[in-house]
Order: C-alpha cells, then structure tokens, then sequence
C-alpha cells in the first residue's frame, strides 16, 4: 500500500492569507494505520493544514507527501484514496441522504453497501429526507459517511463531533476505531480534548500554525511536569523526613497550614511510600488525591491558552 | 458493521460513469426546485401565450408568434444557462458543495462537463414544451434547424460562462438578486418581446451587441425570415462565450 514511509508526511509548511501566517513552518508525521488527532483552538492552523493535505490549497512553502504523493501535483491520482469529511455542509440542501451518498459512491471504483452504511449509521430513518431538513447531528453522519464509502487508504476528518450529543460522539468514535481496525489511516482535528484521548493513537498539539508537542496522549501526559499528590493532615509535619524515604526527583511542601503537596513521577509505590511515612508519625492522610495532567493541562503549559475559549 | 468493512479498496470509477452520474443528479436538482421552473418553463410560455393571443407589443407583420417563439427560445436559453446555472452554483459555493466535489475522485472540468450536461437536457426539454405551445398558437417556423442548432449551442456557453462568472466572483445571494435583475433587463430590453426597432438609434446599436439580441435575432432571422446562416449574430455569441468562459475560469472561487 505505502511506499515504506509514513501517510502522511509535512515538513516546514507555511500559509500565508495576506499577512497572516495560517500555518508557520508546520511539521506532522502520520504512520500508516494510525488515528492521528490534530489538537488545537480556532485559528490554530488545522484546517489549512489538512486542505494542503488533501490537495484543495496550495502550500506557499515546505513539503507534503501524502500516500506517496504530492497532493498539489498528484491530486488526479490522490483524491480516489482518500476520503474527506468537511467542517460542515458539502452536500446540495435538496439532495436525500441515501441519494447523496449512492452518488458519492457511484463516484468510486469499489464503494461499500451504501444501504449497509446507512443502517450502520443510524441514517436509515431519514434516507429520503432532504439534506436541509437533517438535524445535525445526521448532517455530520452523512458527512462522515459520505468520506468512507469509497473505500480509502486514509480519511480526513475535520472536527467530526462538533455539536453532536453524546451519544452521537460514542457512535462516531466507534466508526473512527472500527476504520482503524480494518487499516485505514485517519488524520482527525479536534479541539475535545477528550476526543483526542479516546481515540488517538498519537497527537499533534497545534497553535499559531505549528506543532508544539506531538506523541501519544500518554506521553504527553507524562513529559514536561511532574504529576503531583496532594493530601492533608495535622499541620507543621516534619517533610525532610519523608523527602528520605522518597526518589531524589521528589520535592514536598506544605501549602497551606495542614495541606501538603508531594509532585513528582507518582505511581504506586510512591504512594505507597507516603501513606507508611503517614502511619509511622501517626497521621491520617485525609483528602488524599492524585493529580495526573491531562491534556487539557498539558495544551495550557503548551500555548497559555484555553483550548476551548 | 463487521470487522473488514473498511478494508481499503480504493479508486475512482469511470470518467463517463461520474459525469453521467453527476449529470444526472445536478439536473434532478434542478428539476426538483421550484422557483427555477417558475423561470425556465411557466414564465417563458406564459409570455409566449399571453402577447402571442393579445396584441400588446407591435410585432411588425404576420401572426404574432411566428415572431414571439424565438425571442421565447431565446428567453430559455438564457433562464437556465444563465440565471438558473448562477443561482444554483452560487449555492453550492455557499454551502461547500463545489469544495466536496473538488475533493471527490470527479475531476473540475469533468464537474463542469456534467453541469453543461445538465444545462443542455433541460435546455432539450424546455425548447420541446415551449416549441410544442407555440405550433398550438399556430407557430409556422421556418429556415435550417443546423443554425438554429448552433445560435442555441454558442448562446447556451455564452451565458454558462457569464452565469459561472457571477456565481464564482460573488456571495450567493447577491448572484441571486443580481442574476434576476438581468434576466428582467434581458427579458426587456433584448429583443425578446420587444422589438429592438423600437429604442432610438444609438441604444438599439448597443443593445444588438447583447448575447441575448444576438441569439432571439439569429433565431428571428432563422425561424421567422427562413435566412442561412447569421453569421455576425453567431460572431457576436461567440465572442461573449469566449470572454464568459475565459472569465469565469480564470476568476472563478470554489468557496
């Protein structure tokens, strides 16, 4: 299928609209069979980004192969393999759904059961109904359908749960690993959080039209700042010696008269060193807790944004 | 859904089969919108029958609608190349359509191939109704259908080019307003219904060089006179077509 190397590969990409710089010097690798989530706010760059993949815009500067092609160049022989679901509409407001997406597959070579699909995605009740008169949360099933049934080697996906319910997102998420499961690339932009974490093999952190840190949602977690425990307890507890009986990485304090905080790399044994210390000076640790960073801390150290303002 | 579903099979289907395929869907899509058969059918035959059996316009010698029913093709030509092709690209510009397809195994000109497609079937089933009311109102046409064919094929890229021009330059629903307008304007001061022997002079040679005075006079001098073929008028089409289309590709937006 590829040509060794990855999906998709960028390197120093930029994209000026007048004297914007939409994308600035952006690099991304997607490994073949992997959900990767481009993570990001409004304005960071991501759909630029993915409109050069896709071959729709031109790159003012950097390199983009995708499938092993160039998407400027080569797009008569790209878009067959690849499948796009957009931000919102792409579909005629008088079009049915099943009559949208039977044309859409009747564009392929080898598309899939159009009346599966549509069953599969819980379309079947609304398959006459004009497009304009779909709910949301159809639009971007029909969306997302419409990207996969050409049968793809990769898909891209931009925003793809925006303004679903819940349920809506699970059922979406599902699609997305069961696409993975069968070996179809997928390069996603998000800016759930909780998205990016179900789901993705690897993340890209975007912001100002660059990559800020890339790696799985573990590793990202992970990098950077310690994760802390924080418990209480009587005030004024003698912490050198329970710096003793803990890794040299480790730093303790109280933060507050009672309220003592523990950050380094905690894990099971770390807490386990800190409830004996607690049992041998007679405390009883209340309030224990275990702060992981998530994401959404990690993007905040990354970018001093909100990732959803 | 099973596991192996997805297995990727990529590929694009059939050059013919996506433009048939494409063809076909952008004239449902016409078909089904009612306010674009207001102005390619109701209102052209309307025209056709109301000055053809009242006598409101002075239409020079012999029945009226020996003189009406190529003004009337004329009129067609121009409701669905021009104002219905701008109205319904301008929305799917608006609404991502274009940008969808342009990101589908359909290639551009092929989407445009299919929209010419489109335009030319409705074109066949508007100039059969309209020429079927006017043989009703007593139409006796005369002259070669080969110059008819060809004022019709050069009028029809002439306005798809002026009509894609306004659909790709300008938001949805200025196209909207603005392909409307025109269509009146046309409609008036074309030569449609009314003859162009009525304005002075100095207008009257302006307004012959209209694509729209060029097509209802070849069709005129073709189907009412019996005349070969108009060249100039054909000449005039020509130019308009060639500026429209060159226009319209080189200024075009997708979204």
């Amino acid at each position: 299928m590829g040509s060794g190397g990855a999906a998709l590969e960028v390197s120093g990409l930029t994209k000026r609209y007048g004297a914007k710089r939409a994308v600035d010097g952006l690099d991304l690798v997607v490994p073949y069979g992997t959900v990767t989530a481009v993570l990001g706010p409004n304005g960071a760059g991501k759909t630029t980004t993915v409109e050069i993949c896709e071959g729709y815009r031109r790159a003012d500067s950097g390199t983009v192969r995708v499938l092993g092609l160039d998407p400027a160049a080569d797009a008569a022989r790209l878009r067959p393999r690849i499948g796009v679901m957009l931000q919102s509409g792409g579909v005629y407001p008088g079009a049915r759904a099943e009559e949208m997406l039977r044309h859409m597959a009747s564009l392929h070579a080898d598309p899939l059961d159009v009346t599966a699909l549509v069953e599969g995605l819980g379309l079947d009740g609304c398959g006459r109904t004009p497009y304009r008169r779909l709910s949301g949360g159809q639009q971007q099933r029909l969306a997302l359908a419409m990207a996969v049934v050409g049968r793809p080697e990769l898909v891209f996906l931009d925003e793809p749960t925006a303004g679903l319910d819940p349920q809506a997102r699970r059922a979406t998420w599902e699609l997305v690993r069961a696409l993975r499961n069968d070996g179809v690339t997928a390069v996603l932009t998000t800016h759930h959080m909780d998205e990016a974490e179900e789901l993705a093999d690897d993340v890209a952190v975007v912001d100002g039209g660059r990559i800020v840190a890339q790696g799985s949602p573990e590793e990202l977690c992970r990098g950077g700042a310690e994760n802390s425990l924080r418990f209480t307890g009587r005030p004024g507890l003698d912490l050198a010696s329970l710096l003793k009986a803990l890794p040299d990485d480790t730093a303790a304090a109280e933060l507050v008269p009672g309220g003592y905080r523990v950050t380094g790399t905690v894990d099971p044994q770390l807490l386990a060193t800190v409830t004996s210390w607690c049992a041998q000076h007679g405390v009883m640790p209340d309030r224990i807790s275990v702060e992981r960073r998530t994401l959404e801390d990690v993007f905040l150290e990354l970018t001093g944004k909100e990732l959803r303002s | 859904m099973s596991v192996g579903t997805f297995t990727p099979a990529p590929g694009a289907a059939p050059l013919g089969r996506m433009i048939r395929a494409q063809a076909a869907l952008e004239t449902r899509m016409l078909l089904r919108h009612g306010e674009q058969l207001l102005l390619t059918v109701v209102i052209p035959a309307l025209l056709l029958v109301l000055f053809s059996t009242v006598d409101v316009v002075e239409t020079g010698g012999g029945p009226p609608v020996d003189f009406l029913a190529p003004g009337i093709l004329a009129l067609a030509v121009l409701s669905t190349a021009f104002t219905g092709q701008a109205i319904s690209t301008g929305f799917e510009r608006r609404y991502g359509v274009l940008k969808r397809l342009a990101l589908s195994p359909l290639p551009r000109w092929a989407l445009m191939a299919a929209k010419t497609c489109s335009v030319l079937v409705i074109e066949v089933l508007q100039v059969a109704l309209l020429a079927t009311v006017a043989l009703l109102l007593g139409w006796s046409p005369r002259g070669g259908l080969l110059p008819a064919a060809l004022l019709l094929v050069l009028g029809t890229a002439a306005f798809s080019g002026l009509g894609l021009l306004l659909a790709g330059t300008v938001r949805a629903e200025a196209t909207l307003a603005a392909a409307n307008l025109i269509f009146v304007l046309l409609l008036v001061g074309g030569g449609v219904i009314v003859p162009l022997g009525k304005f002075p002079g100095a207008v009257q040679s302006v307004l012959e060089l209209l694509p729209i005075a060029a097509l209802s006079g070849g069709l005129r001098d073709v189907l009412q006179h019996g005349a070969g073929m108009p060249w100039g008028d054909l000449c005039v089409l020509a130019v308009w077509a060639a500026a429209g289309l060159a226009a319209a590709a080189r200024w075009f937006r997708w979204e």
